[in-house]
C-alpha cells in the first residue's frame, strides 16, 4: 500500500509543556489509522498541527510527497486533508449548503455557485449514506445531522485523508454504528481516515492500525488485529489507576421531586412534563443526547431557570424562592458542564474562587462587609489540601489551572458546605484518566454520606458504573428510572435515539 | 506575508504594567505633535506653554484642580462600571441630572446649615445620576436590552431637558435672557480651599470619594463581587453571586458618582446650572478610567492629568495659534494608547513568516 | 386636529421623511456590516462626523460633489481600519476602542476645520447636491414631488441598499461575514482568513458610515456644523438592532424612524405654541429606546458579537 502521509519529529511547546514531543507515524492509503491517548495526551494538538491551525516548533509533514506549509488551513485543505473537529465548527445562522461551500471560491468572487454545489453534496449524501437536506438552517439540527454536515464538507472538497476528532462524544450507540459503517464506505472508496479517540472499544471496532500517545509521546504503534483491549489500556494510560468501587447504601428519604415540571421559552432547550423523584445517598443517572433539555433540566435544578410549568417540592421547604442563592441555602450545589466558562472565574486568584460561595459566612467577612483575608486565605487552603487541587499558590490566576484541579476545587468548594443535592453536569469531560477517577471518588464519598446526586452525563460507561438508576431525557422528556444493574448500554442507546417515548 | 500571533502571558512584568501607560501618554504627546507641526506651531514650544498653562502659577494650578473635579468623579463613575462590565457611557446624562437636583433642592427650597446642606445636596445629586440610571439597568436585566446604546441615547435628552428647563420653568428670571438656573442658595456653596481662585471644596470630596471607591472595591464583598460578575459573570452566578443586585449596586454607585460631578460644578464651580455646565466631562471620565486601568486612586491622577491637558490647552491655543480642539485629539488618542499598551502588556507578539520544509 | 392627520398625505412628508432617513440608512448598513462580522463599532458617531467634515471641506475647497462623496468615503475607511487593527488583529476591546475612534475622528476634525478656517464665525457654504428630476416619473402628482425629485445622493443611498443586500446574501464575502460574526473557526476551518473578512467588513461598514455624515453637509445641508451629527450615529446603532442585523430591514427602520421624525418636525409647527419644541426634539432619541425594547423579545445577536478570534488558541 503507498504511504498517504509522512509525519516526522513534530515537537510543539505551549508554555513549558510539551503538548507534542517528536512525533513521527504514517498513514497509508484504504487505511483507517487509530490515535488513542486520554484526554490532555496530545491528540487534538497533533491534528491542529497537520490541519494548519497550529505552527509546529519543529517536525515535517509530508502529504503525497508535498511538504505541507504549516499554519495555513487553506493548504491542507488543498491538499486534499479533512477535519471533523470534536466541537463543530458550523454557523448556525446558515444553511447547511452555505456551510459547505464557503471557502470554495475566493472571497472576492462576485456569485455563489449554490445550485451545482446542491447537486455534488446530494450525490455525496447518497453514496456515502449521509442523508441531509442542504437548505436547512444548521441551528435547527441535530448532533448526528450537524456531524454529517461535516463530514459531507471534507468530502464535498475531495479529501484523500479525513481526520475524525473524537467523532462518536456524542452520538447514541446506534448512531455511532451507522458512523461506522460510512467510514468502511469511505475506506474502499480509496480514502484514508484518522479516528481520535479516547473510547477502546469503538477503537478495536474500526481501525487498522493503532498509535498511543501519552503526555505528547508516541508510545507505541500497534496493527488492531494483534492487540487486545487490555494491552492497549495499559499503555493509554501507562500505570495503574485507582479506579473508585462503588457500594451500593440504602435509600434514605426523599429529599427532591419534580410534577410535571416543562420549560417553554426559547433561550433554552424546552423541557415537557418533567417527574423525577430523588432521594439521600442516591445517584440518579441521566443520559441523553447533548440538546435534549439535560442542560435546562440542571439550570431549573439549581434555581437559575423558573419552569413556565410545574412543581418543583425540596421535602425541607414548603416555598421556595427562585433563585441560585436560595437554591443553594437549601443544599443545593451545581457543578456546571462547562467548567472554564460556567464554573470558575479565570481571572481571578484561587482563593478567590475558594470562597466565592460562601461570602455570607460570618467567619469570612465582618458585619460591614469587609473581607477577613487571613481567615480566607486559611480556608482556601484547607480546601485544595483536603481536595487534592494541585497549585503553587492560592495567590494564583485560577485559569492556570489544569482542568482536573478546576474540576476538583469547583467539587470541593460545594464539598464543604455539606450539600444535600448535588447537581453534576458532565463531571469528568475531558479529564485524564486520574483526575476522573478522583472525581468520581469524591462524588461516590459524598453519596455514602448522604447526599442525592444527579449525574448528567453522554460517557455510558460512567452511568452505568457510577449510578444507582438511570433515567433517559428525549426532546426535553424524562424516562422513568431504571436500576442500572439491569440495563446496558444498548437499551439506553435506544432510549437516547426516542425508542419508549411518546 | 508576515504572521504574527498573540500569546497570553502568564504573569506580566511588573517594570511592563507600571510603565505602560507612560509610554502610552507619551505617543499620544508625540502624535498630537505631528498636529501641531501641522498647524505651523514649534511643539515643543507648544507643549512648553501647555504646561505653564495648566501648572505656571498658583491661579493656573487651582484651575487646573478645579477642572479635574467633575472628570475624577466621572472617572470613578466609568470605572466602577466597567470593572462589572456594565458600559454606562452616560455619565454626562448623569452629571446634567445630578446638576438638575441641585438647582431643584439647592435655590431655596430646602434650607439647612451649611454642615447639613452640602451632604444633603450631594445625597441628592448621587440619587438623581443613579436614578436616571436605573430604568436603563432594569431593561438590561429584566429584556436584555444593550446598555451602551441606550445610556448614550439618554445623554441628548437629558441635555435637552435642561435646556428647556432653563429656557423655561426654571429660568433665573434675573439672568438677562441668559438661560440659567437660579443661584444655589449661600449655605450650599461649596467654599474655596485656596483663596482667590476658583479651586473649591469639591476636589478634596473627589478624593475622598475616590479612596472610599477604592476602599469598597478592593475590600468589601460588594467589590469582590463587582469584580466577579465583570469577570466571569456565568461562573459567579453559578456559585450564588447575585448577578441582579450587584449589577444594580455597580449602576447606583456610577450614576451616583457621575451626578455628585453635576453638583459640585452647580454648587461649586459657577453657582447656577448652565446649558454648558459640562464641556464632555461624561466622556472625559471614560478616559480617564481607562488610563488609570480602572483604579479609583489611579483615577486621581489620570484626572488632574486630563484637566491638566484641557486647561493648558486654552493657555496654549491662545499663544501659539493652535486650535483648542488639540486637547480632545490629545485625550483621544491617549485612550486609544492605553488600549494598544494593554495588548502588549498582557499579550507577547510572536511573529513567524510561512516556512517551507522540504 | 385633522391637522395632523392631513400631514401623512403631503408630499413634503414624504420628500423630507426620505432625505431624514437617508444618513440613517447608510450609517445603519455600515453599522450592520460591522455587527455581522462580530465588530461593534462604536466608532460610528465620530467616523460619521469626519466625514460631513472631511466631504464637505473637499468640495469648499474646490472639488467636485463626487469627489467630496469619495474623500468621506476614503477617510472613513481610515478610521475603520485603525478600528480593525485594535479589535480585529490585537483584539482589543471593541466598546472602548469605538469610544476612543469617536473622540479622535471627531475631534480630528474639528481640529482640522479650525485649522483650515480659524477665524469663521458663521460656516461658510458651498452649492450642494440638486435634486434631479426623474423623466416621467417626477410628473406624477403626489408621487413625483415626494419620491422622484430627490437629489443623486439619495438614489446613491438607496442603490447601497441593494447593494448590500445582494453583497450579504449572494456572494462568498457576505456569506463569510456572516459566518466571521457567527462561529469564526468555522470560517477558518474552511481556509478564509477571519481577520481579513472582519477587516474589509469594518473598513468598508466605517466607509459607508462617513458617506452618511457627508449626506448631511453635501446634500441635505450646505455647511459644517459642530455637533451635527447629533447623535446619529448612535441612533443607528439602535436601529441595527431594531433591524435584526438584515439591510432590508434597516431600510424599513430608517424610513419608519425618519417618516416619525418629519412627522414631527410638522407636528411641532403645529403644537408648538403649546408643547415646547425641546419634547420634540428628545422623540427620535427616546423612541430608538423603546425600538431596543420592542426588538429585544426577538433579538438574536451574532454569536461572536465583541468575541475577538484569535488565531492558534488554545482551547
Amino acid at each position: 500500500m503507498t504511504t498517504l502521509l509522512k509525519v516526522e519529529k513534530i515537537t510543539k511547546k505551549f508554555g513549558n509543556l510539551y503538548a507534542n514531543d517528536q512525533i513521527s507515524f504514517e498513514v497509508k492509503k484504504s487505511e483507517v489509522l487509530a490515535i488513542l491517548g486520554e484526554n490532555g495526551a496530545g491528540k487534538t494538538t497533533l491534528m491542529n498541527i497537520l490541519f494548519g491551525h497550529y505552527t509546529p516548533d519543529s517536525g515535517n509533514v509530508n502529504f503525497e510527497g508535498n511538504a505541507i506549509e504549516f499554519g495555513n488551513t487553506n493548504n491542507a485543505i488543498k491538499l486534499g486533508i479533512g477535519m471533523v473537529h470534536q466541537h463543530f465548527t458550523l454557523a448556525e445562522n446558515l444553511t447547511a449548503l452555505e456551510n459547505i461551500i464557503i471557502g470554495r471560491q475566493s472571497i472576492f468572487s462576485l456569485t455563489l455557485p449554490k445550485r451545482n454545489a446542491r447537486v455534488k453534496i446530494l450525490e455525496l449524501s447518497k453514496k456515502f449514506g449521509l442523508p441531509i437536506d442542504p437548505d436547512e438552517l444548521v441551528a435547527n439540527l441535530s448532533v448526528s445531522e450537524k456531524q454529517r454536515i461535516e463530514i459531507l464538507k471534507t468530502l464535498f472538497l475531495d479529501c484523500k485523508l479525513l481526520i475524525l476528532d473524537e467523532p462518536t462524544a456524542a452520538l447514541t450507540p446506534q448512531e455511532t454504528d451507522a458512523l461506522f459503517s460510512t467510514i468502511r464506505n469511505m475506506i474502499k472508496t480509496g480514502l484514508s481516515v484518522i479516528l481520535i479517540s479516547h473510547k477502546l472499544n469503538e477503537i478495536l471496532a474500526v481501525s487498522d492500525r493503532i498509535i498511543v500517545l501519552r503526555n505528547g509521546s508516541s508510545v507505541g504503534e500497534i496493527d488492531t488485529n494483534s492487540t487486545d483491549r487490555e494491552k492497549i489500556a495499559e499503555m493509554i494510560v501507562g500505570k495503574k489507576i485507582d479506579y473508585p468501587k462503588k457500594t451500593k447504601i440504602p435509600k434514605k428519604s426523599k429529599v427532591l421531586s419534580l410534577i410535571d415540571v416543562s420549560y417553554k421559552k426559547p433561550d433554552a432547550p424546552n423541557l415537557s412534563k418533567v417527574n423525577l423523584d430523588l432521594y439521600g445517598g442516591q445517584i440518579l443517572g441521566i443520559a441523553g443526547v447533548a440538546g435534549n433539555g439535560q442542560t435546562t433540566l440542571a439550570k431549573i435544578l439549581s434555581g437559575h431557570f423558573k419552569p413556565t410549568q410545574g412543581k418543583i417540592i425540596f421535602e425541607e421547604a414548603k416555598s421556595v424562592h427562585t433563585s441560585p442563592k436560595s437554591f443553594m441555602d437549601l443544599g443545593v450545589a451545581y457543578i456546571p458542564e462547562d467548567r472554564n466558562s460556567d464554573g470558575i472565574v479565570g481571572d481571578m486568584e484561587i482563593w478567590e474562587n475558594a470562597i466565592m460561595t460562601e461570602m455570607d459566612d460570618p467567619f469570612l467577612r465582618n458585619s460591614l462587609g469587609i473581607i477577613n483575608k487571613k481567615t480566607s486565605f486559611d480556608r482556601s487552603e484547607n480546601l485544595c489540601e483536603t481536595y487534592d487541587v494541585r497549585m503553587q499558590s492560592i495567590r494564583q490566576r485560577s485559569r492556570l489551572l489544569s482542568g482536573g484541579n478546576v474540576q476538583k476545587l469547583l467539587l470541593g468548594r460545594w464539598l464543604m458546605r455539606k450539600p444535600k443535592i448535588i447537581i453534576a453536569c458532565q463531571p469528568t469531560r475531558g479529564l485524564d484518566e486520574g483526575a476522573i477517577a478522583s472525581i468520581q471518588k469524591l462524588l461516590l464519598e459524598a453519596q455514602q454520606n448522604g447526599s442525592a446526586i444527579i449525574l448528567i452525563s453522554e460517557d455510558l460507561d460512567e452511568l452505568l458504573t457510577i449510578s444507582d438508576d438511570i433515567s433517559v431525557m428525549y426532546k426535553g422528556m424524562l424516562s422513568n428510572p431504571t436500576e442500572s444493574s439491569s440495563t446496558n448500554k444498548l437499551s439506553i442507546g435506544l432510549q437516547m435515539a426516542g425508542d419508549g417515548f411518546l | 506575508m508576515i504572521k504574527f500571533r498573540l500569546e497570553e502571558r502568564a504573569n506580566s512584568p511588573y517594570w511592563l504594567i507600571i510603565l505602560s501607560p507612560f509610554i502610552a501618554i507619551l505617543v499620544a504627546i508625540i502624535l498630537a505633535g505631528i498636529l501641531i507641526v501641522l498647524a505651523g506651531a514649534n511643539p515643543f514650544q507648544s507643549y512648553y506653554q501647555l504646561i505653564i498653562g495648566a501648572f505656571g502659577s498658583k491661579n493656573s494650578v487651582a484651575e487646573t484642580l478645579a477642572r479635574a473635579t467633575p472628570i475624577i468623579l466621572t472617572g470613578l463613575a466609568a470605572s466602577i462600571a466597567f470593572r462589572a462590565k456594565f458600559w454606562n457611557i452616560g455619565a454626562e446624562g448623569q452629571l446634567y441630572f445630578g446638576a438638575l437636583a441641585t438647582t431643584f433642592f439647592g435655590t431655596g427650597l430646602v434650607v439647612l446649615p451649611s454642615i447639613l446642606m452640602i451632604p444633603f445636596l450631594f445625597i441628592m445629586g448621587a440619587l438623581a445620576g443613579g436614578l436616571l440610571l436605573l430604568p436603563l439597568v432594569l431593561l438590561k436585566l429584566y429584556y436584555k436590552v444593550d446598555e451602551v446604546v441606550t445610556t448614550l441615547l439618554l445623554n441628548f435628552v437629558v441635555v435637552l431637558l435642561v435646556s428647556y428647563l432653563l429656557e423655561g420653568p426654571w429660568k433665573d428670571p434675573m439672568s438677562l435672557g441668559w438661560p440659567q438656573g437660579k443661584s444655589v442658595i449661600e449655605e450650599g456653596v461649596l467654599p474655596q480651599i485656596l483663596s482667590k481662585t476658583r479651586l473649591h471644596l469639591g476636589f478634596i470630596i473627589s478624593i475622598f470619594f475616590a479612596f472610599s471607591i477604592w476602599f469598597i472595591l478592593s475590600k468589601t464583598v460588594i467589590g469582590y463581587r463587582i469584580k466577579s460578575v465583570g469577570l466571569n459573570a456565568a461562573a459567579a452566578s453559578h456559585a450564588g453571586v447575585p448577578i441582579f443586585k450587584t449589577v444594580l449596586v455597580v449602576a447606583l454607585l456610577s450614576g451616583g458618582m457621575a451626578g455628585m460631578a453635576g453638583v459640585t460644578e452647580t454648587a461649586g464651580l459657577k453657582g447656577y446650572l448652565t446649558l454648558d455646565l459640562s464641556p464632555g466631562f461624561g466622556y472625559a471620565g471614560i478616559a480617564v478610567a481607562m488610563l488609570a486601568n480602572l483604579n479609583p486612586i489611579g483615577v486621581i491622577f489620570s484626572g488632574v492629568f486630563l484637566a491638566s491637558i484641557y486647561v493648558g490647552a486654552d493657555a496654549m491655543s491662545r499663544a501659539m495659534n493652535v486650535p483648542t480642539y488639540l486637547a480632545d485629539v490629545i485625550v483621544a488618542l491617549t485612550v486609544l494608547c492605553i488600549l494598544l499598551s494593554l495588548v502588549f502588556v498582557h499579550y507577547k507578539i510572536l511573529f513567524f513568516g510561512a516556512k517551507k520544509y522540504d | 386636529m385633522i391637522e395632523f392627520i392631513e400631514i401623512i398625505f403631503t408630499a413634503g412628508f414624504w420628500a423630507a421623511t426620505i432625505r431624514i432617513a437617508c444618513p440613517l440608512i447608510l450609517a445603519t448598513i455600515g453599522e450592520v456590516l460591522c455587527e455581522r462580522a462580530g465588530v461593534l463599532n462604536l466608532g460610528i458617531e465620530g467616523i460619521m462626523s469626519i466625514g460631513a467634515m472631511v466631504g464637505w471641506m473637499t468640495v469648499f475647497l474646490g472639488a467636485d460633489l463626487y469627489t467630496g462623496i469619495l474623500a468621506a468615503l476614503i477617510i472613513g475607511g481610515i478610521f475603520g481600519l485603525i478600528h480593525a487593527i485594535f479589535t480585529v488583529y490585537l483584539g482589543a476591546s471593541q466598546h472602548v476602542t469605538g469610544i476612543g475612534i469617536t473622540m479622535l475622528a471627531s475631534s480630528l476634525g474639528f481640529f482640522c476645520f479650525k485649522l483650515i478656517l480659524p477665524a469663521s464665525t458663521t460656516p461658510p457654504k458651498i452649492k450642494p447636491f440638486q435634486p434631479i428630476d426623474i423623466p416621467f416619473l417626477s410628473e406624477l402628482p403626489f408621487l413625483g414631488p415626494a419620491f422622484f425629485q430627490h437629489t443623486p445622493f439619495t438614489y446613491l443611498a438607496i442603490l447601497v441598499v441593494i447593494f448590500a443586500f445582494w453583497l450579504m446574501n449572494s456572494t462568498p464575502l457576505g456569506l463569510s461575514i456572516k459566518m466571521a460574526g457567527e462561529n469564526p473557526m468555522a470560517l477558518e476551518a474552511q481556509g478564509i482568513d477571519v481577520f481579513l473578512v472582519r477587516t474589509i467588513a469594518v473598513v468598508l461598514g466605517s466607509a459607508l458610515m462617513a458617506v452618511g455624515g457627508a449626506y448631511l453637509t453635501l446634500s441635505a445641508f450646505d455647511a459644517f456644523y459642530f455637533g451635527m451629527i447629533n447623535g446619529r450615529g448612535w441612533i443607528a446603532i439602535a436601529l441595527v438592532i431594531f433591524a435584526s442585523w438584515k439591510p432590508e430591514r434597516a431600510l424599513m427602520g430608517a424610513l419608519l424612524f425618519a417618516g416619525l421624525d418629519a412627522y414631527q418636525v410638522r407636528a411641532q409647527q403645529l403644537a408648538g405654541a403649546i408643547i415646547p419644541y425641546q419634547f420634540f426634539l428628545m422623540l427620535p432619541f427616546l423612541l430608538s429606546i423603546v425600538a431596543m425594547v420592542i426588538a429585544a423579545k426577538r433579538t438574536r445577536y451574532p454569536k461572536a458579537l465583541l468575541i475577538p478570534f484569535r488565531r492558534g488558541e488554545r482551547h
